[in-house]
């Protein structure tokens, strides 16, 4: 049981209630001090994490209903832990700032808080269960934040596709989850690793593999569900950074990632990895290279590492996995500084087009410096945490067999792509000639600074010291993700080799991307087949399609029209009986004693009496009290064949039901007279004769089969001596079945609620005319 | 208002008649159930047959007053006493909800007539509520 893994949760959870309560002041400041202790928390855990010690906690666990697993943390999940309270303490520390004065910040602060908890615990959680309501509620929360400039109707958009893509794929994704947990026998993610021979044996291991990984991809923005990323860059920029570059889109990652033990030897899983995390990245490439607007750019390069990373766990040998975990912690740091600085940019000047940007250097210098850092890192220079990231993807795909050349080839232009937008957020935004621009920009304060400069640096750091990165992170997580002790050695200097190599013509690439920049970027934007044909399109097409669908089907079955409502009634229940009784050879004759017939039988001429009388009545009312003839001689019946509590109370409702209808109905006002002609009139009675004939077939068949009397032997037997009472009828009702009776008559207080309802605007309207009378 | 008032001379001197007729005759309905013919749910219906005759008599803002309590409270008073009783059977940890204890068997007191109590109170309030507002509206 380890506290340090709950804390941060408990943090969360204090945090989004008192954070609710403060003042857009001071609420981002309570944000950034959740997550510090949340860091703080999970750096106290790092020691027997990293030496392989079990920490996990009962957290969250309901063993009554099957839901074992609780809280655990391995390597994997420390580094995530890590960089989502680390980047979310700067990350509120920005907002403050970025937002200063908005008084919307308070609801900010406690969504941030909120999607940080749904986060941690979903890196943290060891059941299924609790991963995928961790899972979702990361999926709701970025709908708020994405939504936070909700009169914008792009941004309502934005929202709403992030929200529809990931949140449906975390659906598809319940259902993998589900089969592995059948297929396992228990809904601990560790404990169906374990059971790996198991669920690989089950039939249904390849939906439960495909469920899963469509899941993570809509999460991780892989083609084709990546459109929803750079749309979702309606949010700002703090929320962009947080969730968009450094954390939820990962969450895909982190969990192919942690189901990778399960899979790692399987064609399939590989085949798809390695290919779409190919095709994702080529196309954040190709994408990012045709935006001018910062924020997109960022976006689209995000999706180049996403797609990179699948790729990479894809791959099947260790080396691979290594080299995703050192690119992880490489991608995190820089991007989450250059989105803040993109920030940093568009809130000093007024504008985010890389247009219209140059020479800031002058005059914001901190600023410069820490771009000069990130993008360095971003663009695999020596001595930083990119660079090592970078060599060891170049290694990892030599690797890759038959294909490796195909790998490398579509690496080459994924960095260099990479390279050449990190110049532009350089060179292009920092040096060159100032151009004129809306505001007239400085460094931002502190607050805004810190965490690009931090962030910028720590790729440094990390790139100076490989060997403390190999041991402290890439070890353990790579541990993780092949549930075998990976033997990690990181340095930054490898001799002239292949890879080297294959740097040198990723910069000279990625170079002449830059240089070609101003031409390529137009050109690549008038290639309007991306935009006609692209994902998006067929996301918008597709939405439009369900409402349509959803408009036609309504228009079709809420027509408004009593009597349609009456037809469709009575012919799907007539159609469902006689097919029913004919497929599954139901129709049967009772024999039938006519020795047993007497004068009882006068009860079912006045039912038969009555239903005539209501058929050819001449007036509603007539049909009404005729109909009620058919219900009292059914009480008769009722009475004669030994059923006196049914009698009675179909007496009473009987009663009840004529002085409903005669006193009540009649006075509704029923606009439309019976006009129809003789036309309708016969088919209406084609479906009442139908129906009929349906029914009747039914109790015949019923009366065929032998009478069953267990059921009543046992409450005949049962009913004095353990119910106290000679009714049986009754006692069924009050104390056999009381759970039965308490719904039934909850569900009659609630038509009588929904009757009273339906009735009220009618009431409220007559009685404001009441004063104009 | 729309005619409800032009009921008989007859209809408007019997319904406090027939209602306080039907009343007593319901509760006995409603306790004899437990042995003979009878019951909650058919006590109710009588009950409300006689509330509906007032309100055809009377007119039913007459049978509101009558009533002293409004439909829809009396239905949900109805779920929340069948409910309760239900709750005194889990002091004992192998009963389940709803085992109902007794004090007299042999003139059937027990949780069990509780939870037909509700069942009436249920039933009167759904059926005058409806009936009340159709004839209303």
């Amino acid at each position: 049981m380890s506290f340090f893994l709950i804390l941060p949760l408990l943090a969360g959870i204090v945090g989004s209630v008192v954070g609710a309560r403060m003042s857009p002041r001071t609420a981002p400041l309570l944000g950034a001090g959740v997550a510090g202790i949340a860091f703080l928390s999970y750096a106290a855990l790092a020691s027997s994490v990293i030496a392989g010690l079990p920490v996990e906690a009962a957290f969250w666990s309901v063993p009554s209903l099957g839901m074992g697993g609780g809280l655990q943390m391995d390597g994997l999940g420390l580094v995530f832990a890590l960089l989502i309270s680390g980047i979310g303490f700067f990350i509120f520390l920005y907002a403050s700032r970025y937002l200063a004065g908005d008084t919307r910040l308070t609801r900010l602060s406690v969504m941030l808080i909120l999607f940080m908890l749904a986060m941690l615990g979903a890196v943290t959680a060891d059941d299924v269960i609790v991963l995928f309501i961790f899972w979702e509620m990361t999926s709701l929360t970025s709908f708020f934040l994405v939504g936070y400039d909700h009169e914008k109707p792009e941004a309502r958009k934005a929202a709403l596709q992030a929200l529809l893509v990931t949140g449906g794929g975390g659906l598809v994704l319940l259902a993998g989850l589900l089969l592995l947990a059948i297929a396992a026998g228990t809904t601990s993610l560790s404990g169906i690793i374990a059971a790996r021979e198991t669920v690989l044996a089950d039939p249904t291991a390849l939906a439960a593999m495909l469920l899963v990984i469509i899941g993570c991809f809509t999460k991780s923005a892989q083609v084709p569900f990546h459109f929803w990323l750079p749309n979702a860059m309606a949010a700002p920029t703090p929320v962009s950074a947080y969730l968009h570059s450094a954390t939820m889109v990962k969450l895909g990652i982190y969990l192919l990632a942690r189901v990778n033990p399960l899979y790692q030897d399987e064609i399939v899983w590989q085949t798809i990895l390695t290919w779409f995390g190919l095709a994702t990245g080529i196309t954040g490439g190709l994408l990012a290279l045709r935006e001018t607007d910062l924020k997109r750019i960022l976006a689209y390069t995000t999706l180049t590492a996403l797609g990179t990373l699948t790729m990479l766990i894809g791959l099947a040998p260790q080396l691979s996995i290594v080299a995703a975990m050192a690119f992880l912690v490489a991608h995190a740091l820089y991007k989450a500084a250059l989105f803040l600085i993109a920030g940093i940019v568009d809130h000093e000047t007024g504008t985010r087009d890389a247009r219209l940007l140059g020479g800031l250097r002058t005059l914001m210098p901190l600023t410069a410096g820490a771009t000069v850092l990130a993008t360095l890192s971003m663009a695999g220079l020596p001595p930083f945490i990119g660079f090592l990231g970078k060599e060891l993807i170049y290694e990892a795909v030599l690797g890759a067999g038959d294909f490796a050349i195909v790998l490398v080839i579509g690496m080459i232009f994924v960095n260099g792509a990479n390279v050449a937008i990190a110049g532009l957020l350089s060179l292009r935004l920092f040096f060159g000639e100032r151009k004129p621009t809306p505001a007239k920009p400085h460094d931002p304060p502190a607050g805004m600074l810190a965490g690009p400069i931090t962030l910028a640096l720590l790729g440094l750091v990390f790139g100076v010291l490989p060997a403390l990165v190999g041991l402290w992170i890439v070890s353990p997580s790579a541990s993780a993700i092949l549930g075998e002790t990976a033997v990690v050695s990181l340095s930054l200097w490898h001799g002239f080799n292949l890879v080297l190599g294959l740097s040198a013509v990723t910069l000279i690439s990625g170079a002449v991307l830059y240089l070609s920049w101003p031409r390529l970027m137009p050109a690549l934007q008038g290639l309007a087949f991306i935009d006609r044909f692209g994902a998006n399109r067929a996301y918008d097409l597709g939405l439009a399609g369900i409402l349509r669908l959803c408009d036609r089907s309504t228009a079709l079955i809420q027509h408004g029209d009593l009597r349609g409502y009456l037809r469709t009634l009575f012919l799907v229940t007539a159609i469902s009986l006689l097919l029913t009784l004919v497929l599954r050879d139901g129709l049967a004759l009772p024999v039938f004693d006519w020795a047993s017939v007497d004068a009882r039988a006068l009860a079912f001429l006045g039912i038969a009496g009555g239903g005539l009388a209501t058929m050819l009545a001449p007036s509603l009312f007539g049909a009404v009290v005729a109909s009620g003839l058919v219900g009292f001689a059914a009480a008769l019946a009722f009475l004669f064949f030994g059923a006196p509590d049914v009698a009675f109370t179909q007496f009473a409702v009987e009663t009840l039901l004529v002085a409903i209808l005669a006193f009540a109905l009649i006075r509704l006002p029923i606009r439309r007279p019976d006009d129809r002609v003789a036309r309708d009139r016969l088919k209406d009675g084609g479906i009442a004769v139908v129906t009929g004939v349906s029914v009747t077939l039914l109790l015949l068949a019923v009366l065929a089969t032998p009478f069953d009397s267990r059921l009543s032997d046992w409450f005949g037997k049962n009913s004095l001596p353990e119910a106290f009472g000679r009714n049986v009828v009754n006692v069924i009702l009050v104390d056999f079945r009381a759970l039965d009776t308490l719904g039934e008559i909850t569900v009659l207080a609630i038509a009588a609620f929904a009757v009273l309802a339906l009735l009220r605007p009618r009431i409220e309207k007559s009685a404001t005319k009441e004063p104009s009378r | 208002m729309n005619g409800v008032m032009k009921s008989s001379l007859i209809l408007r001197t019997m319904a406090p008649l027939v209602l306080w007729l039907a009343l007593p005759v319901s509760i006995i309905v409603l306790i004899q159930g437990h042995n003979n013919p009878g019951g909650g749910f058919v006590g109710g219906l009588v009950a409300a047959a006689g509330v509906i005759f007032y309100a055809l008599g009377r007119g039913p803002e007459a049978a509101r007053v009558i009533m002293r309590v409004p439909p829809a409270t009396l239905c949900g008073a109805g779920i929340l006493l069948a409910a309760l009783s239900g709750l005194p059977a889990l002091l004992d940890p192998s009963a389940a909800f709803l085992t109902h204890l007794w004090w007299m068997t042999d003139y059937g007191l027990g949780t069990a007539l509780i939870f037909d109590i509700g069942v009436y109170l249920t039933v009167v309030g759904t059926a005058t509520a409806i009936f009340l507002a159709l004839i209303r509206g």
